[in-house]
């Protein structure tokens, strides 16, 4: 009895549970990062195509081709509830998910089969995963391959493939710097120009010889259109000129254009090292590519890139605002009951819903200084809005906005911290309260102010609720920074990491080829969060190292 | 009242240095509290006042009313006078940066700015806005001479002040302040975070000083006010008992109090 009053008076047991509640949250937070990373990562792993036969309840036998992605036990009850038949006294039954892809000929490309179902199965290494601009993939065989119409009578028909699939990615290249770069320019100038007409006209200065001009930069710019639309036909039809000839795993033989295939791999001959290789190929054009249909294949490159240019923006936003604003409180303001009063409304403003800052931001950034932006200086444009809808300026003021109490406290943190003797030195140099705030408080005080934004910005990186009033789409059609100038546009619509699980993972209208993308999107956008606060962390350890005699 | 009014200007007939600051009929309160009760005093010019008392008697709070540091303090209220060189310092219409320049400040723990030694010493220069590099080096150069820093520091003058020892600090926050060229130098228990060594060559370079500038110094040491000092005013409790020629409050204290202080036997 003594032992164990003695045992708990030591603090053994605190300790103890101390202990207990840091492992518990660390064991969480890697499980959570562990799911992520793996299931993320094994969607650019190349699975082997399996060959399966099976036969159906009415004892056909049927082929598929397939790549397993998921296997299952599942009571015999469940099955036959839903009029599967069982074999009797089977409990549970394997089941496999295959991926069969052929989305254009059989409806569907993913398959569940029953395990006693299954006749045979083997890995043909003739088997070959084409990824296609739209349909999904085609799994099957490559039987020819037609160049020009002309059907190729090579022995390496895979060699001739890829020979044919290279000149396709090059004229591919080709066409997308056209449209975007070089067309796009024609069409801004173009909308420019309507937009300039339309402003002389609301301006009554419509006068002959100015729409005269406008006309002939119009003609000019047409005739460049028109120029370029010529080489982008050419382009495209040299890009439909071959085709591959490809049978399914059922037998059904059909043509794939070129032009439709994106790339092309054979899983079951590759080696460890090829899928490793293969692995990084796929991981790298996720990252870099543009999605293809609704977000289900392809890339994330452009809602990587809005997250960062949001975040980056916010933090331009957020940091003066919140450093100002703790400045005053802090050194100018009467401490009293108002400033009391403002810091626990501060303090309350990091408690409100993220949602409701989305409204605050659609209604008031949006709609009322938006629309009134609209009104003044760009009457030409509307009834089509152009700050008047969301877009990155909106959406990165409404996050400022939202991380602003953050920023806030913390600097006021920083602010604290600095010894009086500082001050005090400072002023007895003869400077004023100003410059003593410029000169030595506010580089000192740095370091505080660099925590505060690490945490805006991790806060800012994984929001999506707001967001998705203010500016956030499914699908945007261009970056907000390109060649046209002003270079950066704040007024356009972008995508984002986190809207991107939300809409993949839930909007999506072929679920089982999205949950993977699902994972690996949610695991970049922990590793765009984690880079960014790298830096910052980085930046606020040089900052304090540079004032570490402070402590002492 | 009567009893200190007749003692300064006895002191002022003893004097025979002229004036640099004139303290009259002095009151300090904190909030309700009162710190400083109706002092006054002469302290000559180019000369070395050493303030000595128990902790808390006020010789610090004394000394922040000569820069107005304790304007800072929100709930402090002054009444009374002081004249440094003959004007009002409490006036309305002083600046009180300016007055901050003239009159220097060096506190108890060494406060260097996070700055390189040379940008510490550069910075009261920088304010007043001097940002020619030849004349900012030419004066840092001449503040740290006379601070007695320039040997040990001439090699890394771009190096973090943080990276000098104690010691080194307080003689840099020295040189800060006669960088601006002041005509007194506030120090504010200037050694007792130093050990014996530094303090010496402070207590070295303090005599040096006197010859330029008026210098005000609190000290706990009293052995520091007897080897340092010219003058010596003795306080307690917020007043001023004892003001006068070092040699003569330390051997033929007028006052019981002071004697008793001075040998020990309270305080």
């Amino acid at each position: 009895m003594k032992a164990l009053t003695k045992w708990m008076a030591d603090g053994t047991p605190w300790v103890w549970l101390n202990a207990a509640a840091v492992s518990a949250s660390i064991l969480l937070v890697t499980g959570l990062l562990l799911l992520i990373g793996v299931r993320g990562m094994g969607h650019f792993w190349p699975l082997a195509v399996q060959e399966i036969v099976y036969t159906e309840a009415d004892g056909t036998e049927i082929v598929i081709a397939g790549q397993v992605r998921e296997e299952e036990k599942v009571t015999a009850q469940r099955l036959r509830e839903s009029g599967l038949e069982v074999a009797k006294g089977a409990e549970f039954v394997t089941r496999y998910l295959v991926k069969t892809g052929n989305r254009d000929i059989g409806g569907q490309d993913f398959r569940w089969i029953l395990e006693p179902s299954i006749k045979s199965t083997g890995k043909p290494h003739s088997m070959v995963v084409f990824e296609r601009e739209e349909w999904g993939v085609f799994i099957g065989r490559l039987i020819g391959v037609r160049e020009a119409g002309q059907l190729l009578e090579s022995p390496d028909t895979w060699g001739d493939f890829q020979r044919l699939l290279g000149h396709a990615n090059e004229l591919r290249d080709e066409i997308r710097d056209l449209e975007k770069s070089r067309i796009g320019r024609v069409n801004y100038r173009l909308e420019r120009l309507r937009l300039e007409q339309r402003g002389l006209e609301l301006g009554g200065k419509d006068d002959a010889a100015s729409i005269a001009e406008i006309e002939n930069d119009r003609a000019l710019l047409q005739e460049e259109y028109e120029g370029l639309e010529q080489e982008l036909g050419d382009l495209y039809t040299k890009l439909r000129r071959d085709a591959v000839v490809v049978t399914s795993a059922e037998g059904q033989e059909l043509e794939l254009p070129i032009s439709s295939i994106v790339d092309a791999f054979q899983p079951n001959q590759m080696g460890l090292f090829g899928k490793i290789g293969h692995f990084f190929h796929n991981a790298w054009k996720f990252v870099a590519d543009d999605p293809r249909e609704a977000n289900t294949e392809g890339g994330i490159f452009p809602a990587i890139f809005g997250t960062v240019l949001m975040v980056l923006l916010m933090s331009v936003f957020v940091t003066p605002l919140g450093v100002v604003a703790a400045v005053y409180l802090k050194e100018y303001a009467r401490q009293g009951l108002f400033t009391r009063f403002i810091r626990i409304a501060v303090n309350n403003l990091a408690g409100v819903p993220s949602i409701v800052y989305g409204v605050f931001g659609l209604g008031f950034f949006v709609y009322t200084l938006g629309g009134s932006l609209d009104r003044l200086f760009f009457p030409e444009a509307l009834p089509a809005p152009t700050f008047g809808t969301g877009g990155l300026f909106w959406a990165s003021l409404t996050l400022a906005l939202l991380t602003l109490p953050v920023v806030i406290v913390s600097t006021e943190e920083g602010l604290s911290r600095i010894p009086r003797s500082i001050r005090e030195g400072s002023l007895a140099l003869g400077a004023t309260q100003w410059e003593t705030l410029w000169r030595t408080v506010l580089p000192m005080a740095s370091p505080g102010i660099m925590t505060g934004l690490i945490l805006a910005v991790a806060r800012a990186a994984g929001e999506v609720a707001p967001l998705m009033l203010v500016g956030v789409v499914k699908l945007a059609p261009a970056l907000p920074l390109d060649g046209n100038a002003p270079f950066l546009h704040l007024d356009r619509k972008f995508m984002h990491l986190g809207f991107h699980i939300y809409d993949v993972g839930f909007q999506s209208p072929n679920v089982e080829a999205a949950r993977p993308l699902v994972y690996a999107t949610a695991l970049l956008l922990v590793v765009v969060i984690v880079l960014l606060n790298l830096v910052a962390i980085q930046v606020r350890n040089r900052l304090s190292e540079r004032y570490r005699g402070l402590e002492s | 009242m009567t009893q200190q009014f007749n003692l300064q200007t006895e002191q002022q007939n003893q004097l025979p240095h002229q004036t640099a600051v004139t303290v009259t009929d002095l009151d300090l309160y904190y909030g309700s509290t009162r710190a400083l009760q109706e002092i006054n005093m002469v302290i000559p010019e180019k000369q070395v006042t050493a303030f000595i008392g128990p902790s808390g008697c006020g010789k610090s709070t004394l000394l922040r009313c000569f820069n107005r540091l304790n304007d800072l303090i929100e709930i402090c209220r002054i009444e009374g006078q002081i004249l440094l060189n003959g004007r009002d310092i409490y006036a309305d219409n002083v600046d009180v940066a300016e007055l901050r320049r003239e009159v220097g400040i060096v506190f108890q723990k060494p406060n260097p700015f996070p700055k390189s030694i040379y940008e510490n010493v550069a910075y009261g220069l920088r304010i007043q806005g001097m940002n020619k590099r030849r004349e900012l080096d030419d004066t840092v150069e001449w503040a740290l001479k006379g601070a007695a820093l320039w040997d040990e520091v001439k090699d890394r003058l771009n190096d973090s002040a943080f990276g000098l020892s104690g010691g080194q600090q307080q003689r840099l926050v020295i040189a800060r302040a006669i960088a601006v060229q002041p005509k007194c130098i506030l120090l504010d228990e200037p050694c007792s975070a130093l050990d014996p060594i530094s303090t010496l060559k402070v207590e070295e370079l303090i005599a040096e000083l006197k010859s330029q500038y008026t210098i005000i110094m609190v000290t706990h040491n009293m052995q520091q006010a007897a080897r340092v000092s010219d003058y010596t005013a003795f306080m307690y409790m917020g007043e001023l008992i004892e003001f006068g020629d070092t040699d003569q409050v330390f051997t033929k204290p007028r006052l019981k109090k002071t004697e008793d202080y001075i040998t020990g036997r309270y305080g």
